[in-house]
């Protein structure tokens, strides 16, 4: 597949705007950008940056970096006239396409205008008959345990085979080489240190990150990359990969420009080579399949826990009581605003269901068939904050992954080239060169308070409805109301309307 | 805020509800006149082996129906109308009790009707689901809940209390505020043998109810407090919890407590109870009192929100939530105590007195 990257067409959407009457000439922006925006050239009596006009995209890079505060990225005052239908992004997309022949890759969420239900659900609260809890002086708990249970008491909790998490958050799946290795490190540090999980994507697992085995879950995807008896015996969980939100039903592609020597060891594939992944996993094309895959790596793992990851799709309450059944012990919903390091635009952005719809359907479904308890539900798919977090709670998740949120924390700016390898904030790229520009132990330091504050807001939102323990907020559709939606989404969402 | 009164004879002595009336108007100031209600224990001696079904009905019609419905699941012993003095309360609905047995032999019953408590428990919530406009009160073994909109003395006279000898009583006092005052919401709620009055708020209502609806209990009365009936009938009688280990499903210790624990089977037992049944869990304010065939247990939320309190005597334990509704019942109690938060307080019937109490009625 060919990929066009940045190929000339429109002019940018954005540009660095200097002031000059600041800048002392240092250079200093025109190093820190990777897409070659930025460039110094003399005027008069010293040298300036100057925008070429083609390239910005508005990661923010350079502002962020200018030790004299000269500069700031804007918006182009009129990018293309007004028009109802054909709008910038998408003549854009005609002239790059034009030039070079190949589908157009993105990175990072869908960007697109479909609703976000999270902004049209409200929380209840507690008002004089109930009583409220201050999480600041009563406890608060918001342990949570992942995996197959029984649904009455047995002998034993099999308590190996559950996961104990110290609230419902984990890190969504990342892999070495489509993230920075110091950002998965940094990312497996945290989920160590607060009692969370952190999800491998399918690069493998670096031998650095062996000691944060026992909060990861591995990988199993269409690839097989990195997947050795030592990789099948190390982690906490297992999950298999059948999709991912920003590009359900298409495999992957690590271009062999990035299969760098620590990628090409880690994965298991020739240095150079182009790693890719198919569409389907070649020994799934049935649920049997799936069920075979599932025991096969229970067995291989000592009956670890198996997760099974799916993109959010139009029946997919029926595909994940399929996968219940088939023996898995989470289900993994990516939605359609999930984050990824390299998608086709068409894909990300016209194929799936939200999140919320996914989440809500596949709740209500397993427990119309009696078999909620055998699994739990993991959501993924652009959760932005702690209220998007507890919302999923309250519509039935058993805990959330977060992807993006964790580049946003690290300094991401959401401008969507992660596909590029050219991250200029060192997140997406293993460039020897840009990937120096994240510090690992500053990236566990932003992680770690955005667990914290996030722990501190969903405590709140449970002490504000008068709940101690998550286990009575999960699943609990009363606590929300809708605003603004139809009949048929509040029934979807199992959610009254405000005001009801 | 409601008001709680309870007593309950170890020795199975009958008596009529003069003193529990008297524990639970002390109590007036507890309610606001929109709900009130008793349950009492050994009233049907006659009929003690047949299912009792309080039913009320808002319209003659829905009263025929559900009589057309229960003829035709259960096999009819004895139906009449339930005695009531409505001089002061005008508006109220029909109520009908009919001594039934299942009408099905368990051979022929679906997979999760083979008892015939969950054959009696599927085929009231059909009635509540089915048959607009009746509800079943209670559907208990030789007992029964009277219930219904007005103060404490308004039911209790409503119902002609007085010509009734049971030897458990329940009293409620209702405030509603998060639903309305109606006569099906009022308490006690009951489901076969379990009897459930309750001061508080559920905040877990909302899963409570989805859990439940995954085991065929089906919520009707647009009360939280319907929620405590099932699940205590769900955990005790389906899933065969002690009394005991049920209340720490309800009012579970926290992680911090069970952590701290020596590394003991008692602690894996209790990690298991919080894990399996984390939607069962209550939260929210609650103090809850819970009659049965075996007795009585009181249950507070672990925190403490709404008041309980305990007095002993004379072969009696008595229930309420001010400790001046015992000396109403009880003017020397052997002891009063508050339980602390959590902690539930189980009254059973002594061993041995059921047969002494059981030939008694013979001779009546």
């Amino acid at each position: 597949m060919q990929t066009a990257v940045s190929q000339p067409g429109l002019r940018s959407l954005f540009r660095p705007v200097f002031d000059l009457s600041l800048c002392d000439g240092c250079g200093q922006c025109a190093r820190e950008c990777t897409f070659s925006e930025i460039r110094m050239e003399p005027r008069r009596d010293k040298t300036v940056p100057a925008a070429s006009g083609r390239a910005c995209g508005a990661c923010h890079r350079c502002e962020a970096t200018c030790p004299r505060g000269a500069i700031y990225v804007a918006e182009r005052p009129l990018s293309l006239r007004s028009h109802g239908v054909w709008k910038q992004p998408d003549i854009a997309r005609v002239h790059l396409q034009s030039a070079s022949g190949a589908v157009a890759l993105t990175g990072f969420g869908a960007d697109t205008a479909i609703p976000v239900y999270w902004d049209r659900l409200l929380f209840n609260a507690c008002q004089v008959t109930n009583p409220s809890i201050d999480p600041q002086r009563e406890p608060m708990e918001t342990i949570t345990h992942l995996g197959r249970k029984t649904d009455r008491p047995a002998k034993t909790l099999a308590q190996n085979s559950l996961l104990r998490l110290s609230l419902p958050l984990v890190f969504a799946p990342m892999s070495y080489g489509s993230i920075n290795l110091r950002l998965q490190k940094a990312v497996a540090r945290v989920a160590k240190a607060k009692g969370m999980l952190w999800y491998s994507g399918e690069g493998g697992l670096h031998e650095d990150l062996y000691p944060y085995a026992d909060w990861a879950v591995l990988q199993v995807a269409s690839g097989r990359f990195g997947v050795n008896p030592s990789y099948l015996s190390r982690a906490r969980a297992y999950q298999i990969k059948i999709g991912q939100g920003a590009k359900p039903g298409i495999g992957g592609h690590l271009p062999g420009e990035k299969v760098l020597p620590g990628i090409s060891k880690t994965r298991m594939i020739p240095e150079g080579s182009d790693a890719i992944s198919p569409a389907p996993q070649h020994d799934i094309y049935s649920i049997e399949d799936l069920r075979l895959l599932i025991y096969a790596i229970k067995e291989a793992s000592h009956y670890r826990p198996v997760c099974v990851k799916i993109a959010a799709v139009h029946n997919v309450a029926a595909i994940a009581t399929g996968i219940v059944r088939a023996g898995a012990d989470m289900v993994y919903l990516d939605g359609y605003r999930g984050g990824s390091g390299a998608t086709p635009s068409v894909v990300r952005d016209n194929v799936g269901l939200p999140a919320e719809l996914a989440l809500a359907a596949v709740d209500q479904r397993l427990r119309e068939e009696g078999i909620r308890h055998l699994a739990s539900i993991v959501i993924a798919g652009g959760f932005r904050n702690s209220a998007d977090i507890m919302k999923a709670i309250a519509l039935g998740a058993d805990a959330v992954a977060i992807g993006s949120a964790v580049l946003v924390s690290c300094g991401c700016h959401g401008c969507q080239r992660c596909h590029s390898g050219k991250c200029p904030w060192g997140l997406t790229t293993n460039d020897p060169v840009i990937g120096e520009r994240l510090d690992e132990d500053w990236a566990v330091e932003r992680l770690s308070n955005l667990v914290d504050g996030w722990h501190h807001e969903m405590k709140e939102i449970m002490g504000l409805n008068g709940i101690y323990d998550i286990g009575s907020f999960r699943g609990n559709r009363l606590i929300l109301r809708g605003v603004g939606l139809s009949e048929k989404e509040l029934e979807i969402l199992g959610v009254r309307h405000a005001g009801e | 805020m409601c008001g709680i009164a309870g007593l309950i004879s170890h020795r199975y002595r009958k008596e009529d509800g003069r003193r529990i009336k008297k524990a639970i108007v002390l109590q007036n100031d507890r309610g606001n006149g929109l709900g009130a209600g008793y349950a009492a224990y050994g009233i049907y001696p006659a009929h003690e082996e047949l299912y009792a079904l309080h039913i009320m009905a808002a319209t003659d019609t829905a009263l025929e129906q559900a009589s057309s419905f229960i003829r035709h699941w259960f096999r009819l012993h004895h139906q009449e109308a339930i005695p009531v003095w409505n001089r002061r309360i005008g508006d109220h609905p029909y109520f009908q009790r009919f001594f039934v047995e299942p009408g099905i032999s368990p051979a022929h019953r679906s997979a999760g009707e083979k008892s015939d408590d969950d054959y009696v428990v599927a085929k009231m919530m059909l009635l509540n689901k089915q048959v607009k406009g009746a509800y079943a009160a209670s559907c208990g073994k030789n007992m029964g809940v009277f219930k219904g909109v007005g103060t404490p003395m308004d039911i209790y006279d409503f119902f002609l209390l007085d010509n009734y000898q049971g030897y458990c009583w329940l009293a409620h006092n209702r405030f509603p505020t998060n639903t309305p005052g109606w006569w099906g919401g009022a308490h006690p709620f009951n489901i076969v043998e379990w009897s459930v009055v309750h001061n508080g708020e559920i905040s877990s209502y909302g899963i409570n109810r989805r859990y439940l609806e995954s085991y065929g209990y089906h919520c009707h009365l647009q009360t939280d407090s319907e929620v405590i009936a099932y699940l205590i009938d769900h955990l005790i009688r389906r899933h065969g919890l002690s009394i005991a280990e049920a209340a720490t499903v309800l009012a579970p210790p926290y992680w911090a407590t069970v952590e701290r624990m020596a590394d003991t089977a008692e602690k894996e037992r209790l990690t298991m109870l919080k894990v399996i049944y984390e939607q069962a869990m209550l939260n929210g304010p609650f103090a809850v009192l819970i009659a049965h065939q075996g007795g009585m247990f009181s249950l507070t939320d672990n925190t403490k929100l709404r008041p309980m309190t305990i007095a002993t005597g004379g072969g009696y334990t008595y229930f309420a939530s001010e400790i001046s509704a015992l000396y109403e019942m009880e003017e020397n109690p052997e002891t009063v105590t508050t339980p602390r938060a959590g902690e539930p307080v189980i009254a059973l019937y002594d061993q041995g007195a059921a047969a002494t109490a059981k030939s008694a009625d013979h001779r009546r």
